[in-house]
């Protein structure tokens, strides 16, 4: 018996690699949960109760929603070989154009399009720094977002701390309430703002297209696939580079737009506002495999694992960072999964 | 003066060792961007064995324990598995961190009755990078693992194993990586607290394009940017800048540093899998 490689693995071994390096995550996840005195099957309860119950569906889709809307964006991006990992900064941005356009503007029907609109400009323009700087510096961008993701919460800390701090906040650090015309609507009593939730699968559908129907998605798929045959088909690398910053932080932007839009009604201290969606959303898009529209199953899937964490939390008073954990060694299971599916035994 | 070098240098101590360990890891060709996860772990580790035993070395020596057996998770998920190293490294430092943050939740806020030394930490630094210096540029296996990074099939040539090489740079990286994280629950700020390594991990990373992945100028690399953490340290309030702008600066003065060093110098074989042809 030796170990040679699998050049085309089956979708089943590539979905019994991928159960086994999920295996191994829950493996070393035990030790760490162990220390708050939960065994697996509370874990497992909790994850149940998150979808047995109405609310915890509500819970799920709610935190699918910006999931849904980076994930897109950065399916799009890895698959060319732009690996944005500040879209946590991105998102904030987004949040502070909505409060700029909530706060600053004078009330219309334009206050929710515009709020969008800038939001998602601010968040674009985030990442198309990155990209500048790779295109014109070679400067790697995981380095660069991640320093970008810094500078937006400083930004965000900065801003409801100082100049937007609210007038009726005391002495917490948030802008004032955003006026109801600033305000997306819900399903029900929920905090499932729906039109949010649209633009994402809407979106999603949407970047599914331009990746497999349009002559910008030809071009981005042969530069993802073969930088050297982009190269030689005389493809403009920056420009493919520039247009994948600008839509993939553009809907990282958007997600921001909504979060505050749709929940917090306000901007406040940075890691309230994202919750680590930014990092969730590279399982997200990583999972999808390089296609935008696979994100509307894969944003649910880490949806349901933000939700139970929460619901951890509450129960058993596990701090957030659960989340971290078993959204690092998903990770790191998915990537030795990708690997192990990719040989096979030969008697 | 002289106490503004003392404290840049004891600033930009816990950096120099990180940068150290990564630098050793880069140039065995493995990018490793799980410093930051690597640091708090092993950050954690020194707090509680100091805790618990209220012996320095021993909690430095588990420190370098832990950040060299995460170093060695590493070479097998990168090496032996041949995974994206940079996605590899993220997860790492997501795990990790988020890991040290909940095993650490009982030691935050406990005092340290015994506090290790500044300057020790600083005097074994820059010993280290000069060993480090002369492994790499005097020493026959420092060949080895120099060509390792940049010609990996030269090397399995002349009969030495890539893997091997590769596994002893990651895991007396980590275990440089663990004494970074060992200064810092122990000496920095003898404390444990959830975010204790707060960016530092990456500016590391950073720092290692920044010296152009050479140990001696890791040195000064590190002691500039201590310089720049002890200024904003000491110049805020004094001056009216918002404390969050000073806050931002070192993340700020990372993407300027990167854009000045631009690609440079970095081993050819750099993030890329050894596979042997057959």
């Amino acid at each position: 018996m030796r170990l040679e490689k699998d050049p085309n693995p089956s979708p089943l071994k590539q979905a019994l690699a991928l159960l086994l390096g999920l295996l191994l995550a829950l493996f070393l996840l035990w030790p760490v949960l162990l220390v708050y005195g939960l065994g697996p099957d509370q874990a497992l309860g909790a994850l149940l109760d998150t979808l047995r119950e109405p609310l915890g569906r509500a819970e799920v889709l709610r935190r699918s929603i910006p999931l849904l809307l980076i994930g897109s964006g950065l399916a799009l991006a890895f698959r060319t070989g732009f690996f944005n990992i500040g879209a946590e900064g991105q998102l904030l941005l987004g949040a502070v154009g909505a409060g700029a356009v909530a706060l600053f503007l004078p009330p219309g029907p334009w206050t929710l399009p515009l709020m969008f609109l800038l939001g998602g400009a601010l968040g674009a323009a985030w990442a198309f720094l990155a990209a500048w700087l790779r295109a014109q510096r070679g400067v790697n961008e995981i380095l660069s977002t991640l320093m970008l993701n810094y500078l937006a919460q400083y930004l965000v800390l900065y801003l409801v701390s100082g100049p937007w701090k609210g007038e009726t906040a005391r002495g917490f650090l948030y802008t004032d309430p955003f006026p109801p015309w600033a305000q997306l609507p819900t399903l029900g009593s929920s905090l499932v703002h729906w039109p949010t939730l649209l633009l994402g699968v809407v979106l999603a559908l949407g970047l599914q297209v331009l990746l497999f129907r349009t002559p910008l998605g030809f071009e981005l798929r042969v530069l993802g696939g073969n930088p050297l045959a982009a190269r030689y088909l005389g493809l403009k690398e920056w420009r493919l580079l520039f247009a994948l910053a600008l839509l993939s932080g553009g809907l990282s932007g958007m997600a921001g737009v909504g979060e505050v839009a749709g929940i917090h009604h306000r901007l406040m201290e940075p890691a309230q506002i994202s919750l680590g969606y930014g990092f969730t959303a590279v399982i997200v898009a990583w999972l999808a495999r390089g296609h935008p529209a696979l994100v509307l199953f894969t944003a649910p899937l880490m949806g349901v694992v933000l939700a139970a964490g929460d619901g951890l939390k509450l129960a058993y008073s596990v701090p957030f960072r659960v989340v971290d954990v078993v959204a690092g060694l998903i990770l790191l299971a998915l990537v030795v999964a990708d690997r192990l599916s990719g040989y096979r035994w030969r008697k | 003066m002289e106490e503004v070098f003392l404290r840049a240098v004891y600033f930009g101590t816990p950096l120099l060792l990180a940068t150290l360990g990564a630098l050793l890891g880069e140039r065995a060709g493995v990018v490793n961007l799980g410093v930051e996860g690597m640091m708090a772990l092993s950050a954690l580790a020194a707090f509680a064995v100091a805790q618990g035993s209220g012996n320095l070395l021993l909690a430095s020596l588990a420190a370098a324990a832990v950040g060299a057996g995460l170093g060695l998770f590493h070479a097998l998920v990168t090496v032996t598995l041949r995974a994206n190293a940079f996605v590899a490294g993220l997860a790492l430092a997501m795990a990790g961190v988020g890991a040290a943050g909940l095993l650490g939740k009982r030691y935050e806020g406990l005092p340290l009755f015994l506090t290790a030394r500044e300057e020790v930490f600083a005097l074994a630094s820059v010993a280290l990078s000069v060993l480090l210096y002369l492994l790499l540029y005097k020493t026959r296996p420092g060949l080895y693992l120099r060509s390792v990074g940049e010609n990996p099939k030269a090397v399995d040539l002349f009969g030495g194993s890539v893997a091997g090489l590769r596994y002893l740079a990651l895991g007396l990286g980590g275990g440089l990586i663990g004494l970074a994280g060992a200064d810092l629950s122990l000496a920095y700020r003898p404390s444990w607290a959830d975010g204790l390594t707060a960016g530092l991990g990456w500016v590391a990373v950073a720092l290692v394009i920044f010296v152009g992945w050479h140990p001696l100028r890791a040195v000064l690399g590190a002691w500039f940017f201590g310089l720049l953490f002890f200024l904003q340290f000491r110049l805020q309030g004094s001056v009216p800048i918002p404390p969050e702008a000073f806050a931002a600066m070192p993340y700020a003065l990372v993407i300027l540093v990167l854009a000045l060093s631009g690609r440079g110098r970095a081993p050819k074989a750099l993030g890329v899998p050894y596979e042997r042809e057959r």
